[in-house]
């Protein structure tokens, strides 16, 4: 209480007692402090075929604040890249996933390393929440030695095995079946843990979605389906690809939930939900109702298919970033200044890891010829000009 | 002298190297090999190795006999390739919890072609599973477990089905390992029955083995024999790498007899290397998979003629054995390469491009591609016949190579 009084006075007062808070560990028991909070999501869940999770979700300062930096980060992550993108450090593909941090950050509130993820090729801030380090992520953009991939995969194709990250996939719709892969093996191996298969609404009309969602009620198997439905498939607006735009309802005789998805702690409820769910029985669908602010690659200004007025709305009305810090204030955890604070601190923390990353060299030429195999049997391999240039595969 | 069509026999060959004569194909001959000798045309390199063989004359020609009368006399077990490939499954079941099988009527039918027949009964619905028909959804099943630790062993029913999964084959198995620098490495098996059957018609008789092949990170493993069978799904099951398995229907129910060597558990055939099946100095003829026995029929034939055909069983086509092929015609300097698929961009392109880029100068004609006609498997028997290679297709593209041929035509 005490606490809150000093932080409600003038900025003037406080930079009086800036002095004496930097003595006193006033700013500690914020991010550390694990009492719990409950808050109302948003909107409440819509469910098909099963009961819906409450509405009520149990945080606490520490989780709320840690929210905020990681979001905070992974925006800033995503804007950065953007602009190394058109400087031409990153090449090829880039799909960024700005506005859509809240499902990244509130599915890792939910579950532990030891579940597994695997998405498709919006994976930046994926990879992030699965421990992954904005040094990897920068320098996979910009195909050099530190990144992820080692410079061989490229924005597409980040993995974190030990994190049980499982990237990081360019087909579209491929993920799904391979997610529910990961959840038979966990299941083969009584894991008693799930996998999150994340697709997006472009993908949820793919077939062999359908194809590895009926195996998986078939078999019971712990996967939890993730729409994250950003409601435009590159330029194609989710009405005019599917005939029934219900995501969490295409599942038919499996249970779905359609959540939030700009809301962290709508996220975090439902994925808790769907983990306990899918460890009892079976698959189950998640839709998170989500926006991306960027077009569907750095190809793609964003506007042809959608009004600048509806991003601009949605950046006001629902943008998850300002959500959390709102809560935040009024809960009184934190100042304005604080945050913005933190929000200073990450940019710095992305540009000076810009910074590094731009310094690591790109890959020796013979890691041309690395990884084919994982066993290579002292094959030969092969350049261009196979009479210039030959490896022996280790 | 079944024993001596035995298909377990490796490469004879002298402590120096130089390969044994041709079998003989009478007592008489065995007896008094010598006067039996046949007179060829010997290129440039050959006569070296004639003036050898007949100084080192008598001790070698007698060894033959030896090594026939101990086949005579060992009694070779025979089993089919179908057995060969049960048995193996079975084995790497048992030796590895994590080795699982997949696909549609594998359990409960035992089978579609009864290859695991009792692996249902023996390891339980956990291990054996039956699929729905939805081959992208379950390669994609199973390729994920596979990135999460386990050993699939994916069947298709035949490889013509692959194609409904041949995204997850190549992008979602092969390149993983390259993508990820390392760290989502798929060991994984797909197998089941590739190429012609009998009168199935277009869609069930494509052999997939030159786009398997083509891709890096893929391995492509082509049996003929039982101790093909065994030893190649061994291998490909412990390896950690995606293994593309090609069977042959026809092939299922040929029994060839087996050493004990082979029988036993820990047996394992190495990838990449491949076997000569017969040897031979006068024309090197390559092939996989059913196309072996053609190939070693069409020997018998030429041998008749007196061409001595030198047959490769290539076994693996991704890595596949340049080494071998290229050291067979440097000696025989005459190559004719037989695959059952359509010819363009096929296997025996790729063989042809790697002897005239390693051995152009050993070749003393060009050379021969048999394979497959040029068009869809067509149903009506005689049509059928037509579009897949005969043995005389092979005898005739051997004596063309050897300049025994009539001449050939001019197009009109």
């Amino acid at each position: 209480m005490a606490l809150s009084y000093l932080r409600s006075s003038s900025s003037r007062s406080v930079n009086l007692l800036k002095p004496l808070s930097s003595s006193l560990p006033l700013r500690r028991p914020i991010s550390t402090d694990t009492t719990p909070i409950t808050v109302e999501t948003s909107v409440p869940f819509t469910s098909h075929q099963c009961d819906a999770p409450s509405r009520s979700v149990e945080t606490n300062p520490k989780e709320l604040l840690t929210f905020f930096r990681d979001m905070a980060l992974m925006r800033r992550m995503e804007i950065a890249a953007d602009s190394l993108y058109k400087a031409k450090f990153i090449r090829g593909f880039c799909h960024l996933y700005d506005g859509q941090e809240a499902v990244a950050v509130g599915m890792e509130a939910a579950i532990t390393k030891k579940d597994c993820i695997i998405t498709a090729y919006r994976d930046h801030c994926t990879f992030i929440g699965r421990g992954g380090t904005l040094l990897e992520v920068f320098a996979e953009l910009m195909g050099r030695q530190a990144g992820c991939s080692k410079g061989k995969g490229g924005s597409m194709h980040f993995y974190k095995k030990d994190s049980n990250f499982y990237g990081g996939h360019g087909i579209v719709g491929a993920q799904v079946p391979l997610g529910c892969g990961l959840a038979f093996a966990q299941k083969y191996s009584k894991d008693e843990t799930v996998t999150f298969a994340l697709y997006g609404d472009g993908a949820a009309n793919q077939g062999q979605l359908f194809e590895a969602l009926n195996i998986s009620a078939l078999w019971d198997l712990p996967a939890i389906l993730v729409c994250e439905n950003n409601h435009y498939g590159m330029g194609t607006a989710e009405w005019r690809a599917a005939k029934s735009p219900a995501y969490y309802k295409r599942g038919d005789y499996v249970p779905g939930l359609k959540v939030d998805g700009m809301d962290a702690l709508a996220v975090k409820q439902a994925c808790k939900f769907a983990k306990e769910h899918a460890l009892k029985n079976g698959p189950i669908i998640l839709e998170m109702d989500t926006y991306r602010y960027h077009g569907h690659s750095m190809s793609d200004p964003g506007s042809t298919y959608r009004t600048r007025d509806e991003i601009s709305g949605v950046r006001q009305e629902r943008d998850p970033i300002e959500r959390i810090r709102k809560l935040i204030l009024s809960h009184d955890l934190a100042t304005e200044e604080e945050l913005k604070d933190i929000e200073k601190e990450v940019r710095k923390e992305v540009d000076d890891t810009i910074t590094q990353a731009k310094e690591s060299p790109m890959p020796e030429p013979s890691k041309l010829f690395t990884n084919v195999y994982a066993k290579g049997l002292g094959v030969e391999s092969f350049g261009a000009d196979r009479k210039e240039v030959r490896a022996t595969l280790p | 002298m079944g024993a001596l069509r035995d298909c377990q026999v490796d490469a004879r060959q002298t402590e120096d190297g130089t390969p044994l004569p041709p079998r003989a194909s009478s007592i008489i001959e065995l007896l008094f090999p010598f006067f039996f000798q046949k007179r060829e045309k010997k290129s440039r390199g050959e006569k070296m190795l004639v003036v050898r063989k007949k100084m080192l004359g008598q001790s070698l020609l007698i060894r033959p006999a030896v090594s026939v009368l101990r086949s005579y006399s060992s009694s070779a077990k025979q089993m089919t390739v179908r057995d060969a490939l049960n048995s193996a499954l079975d084995e790497e079941m048992s030796a590895d919890q994590k080795v699982f099988l997949m696909g549609e009527e594998v359990g409960e039918y035992q089978g579609a072609y009864k290859i695991s027949k009792g692996l249902l009964e023996k390891y339980g619905p956990e291990r054996v599973l039956d699929t729905p028909i939805t081959e992208a959804g379950f390669a994609g099943i199973a390729v994920g477990a596979a990135y999460h630790g386990l050993k699939p062993v994916v069947e298709f029913m035949t490889f013509n089905f692959s194609m409904q999964a041949i995204d997850h084959i190549i992008n979602s198995a092969a390149k993983s390992n390259y993508m990820s620098a390392g760290q989502m490495s798929v060991p994984i098996v797909f197998r089941g029955p590739n190429g012609a059957a009998a009168g199935v018609g277009a869609q069930h008789s494509q052999c997939y083995a030159a786009w398997y092949a083509s891709c890096p990170g893929l391995k492509v493993l082509t049996p003929y024999s039982s101790e093909d069978a065994r030893g190649l799904l061994k291998a490909a099951i412990r390896d950690p790498d995606p293994v593309v398995f090609l069977e042959n229907e026809l092939l299922y129910g040929e029994s060839f007899s087996v050493s004990d060597e082979v029988l036993d558990s820990s047996f394992c055939l190495p990838i990449g290397k491949a076997k000569i099946e017969r040897v031979g100095r006068d024309v090197t003829i390559t092939a996989f998979s059913k196309m072996v026995g053609h190939a070693l029929k069409a020997a018998e034939i030429l041998e008749k003629d007196g061409i001595d055909a030198e047959v490769i069983n290539l076994r693996s086509i991704r890595p596949l054995d340049r080494s071998t092929i290229n050291a067979s015609v440097r000696k025989t300097n005459r190559l004719i390469t037989v695959e059952e698929g359509f010819p363009q961009h096929g296997v025996g392109a790729e063989i042809c491009a790697s002897v005239v880029e390693e051995s152009f100068a050993y070749l003393d004609a060009p050379v021969e591609r048999i394979a497959g006609a040029d068009v869809p498997m067509p149903y009506a028997a005689n049509l059928e016949r037509l579009a897949v290679p005969q043995v005389e297709d092979i005898v005739r593209a051997a004596k063309r190579a050897c300049y025994r041929s009539v001449p050939l035509a001019a197009a009109a």
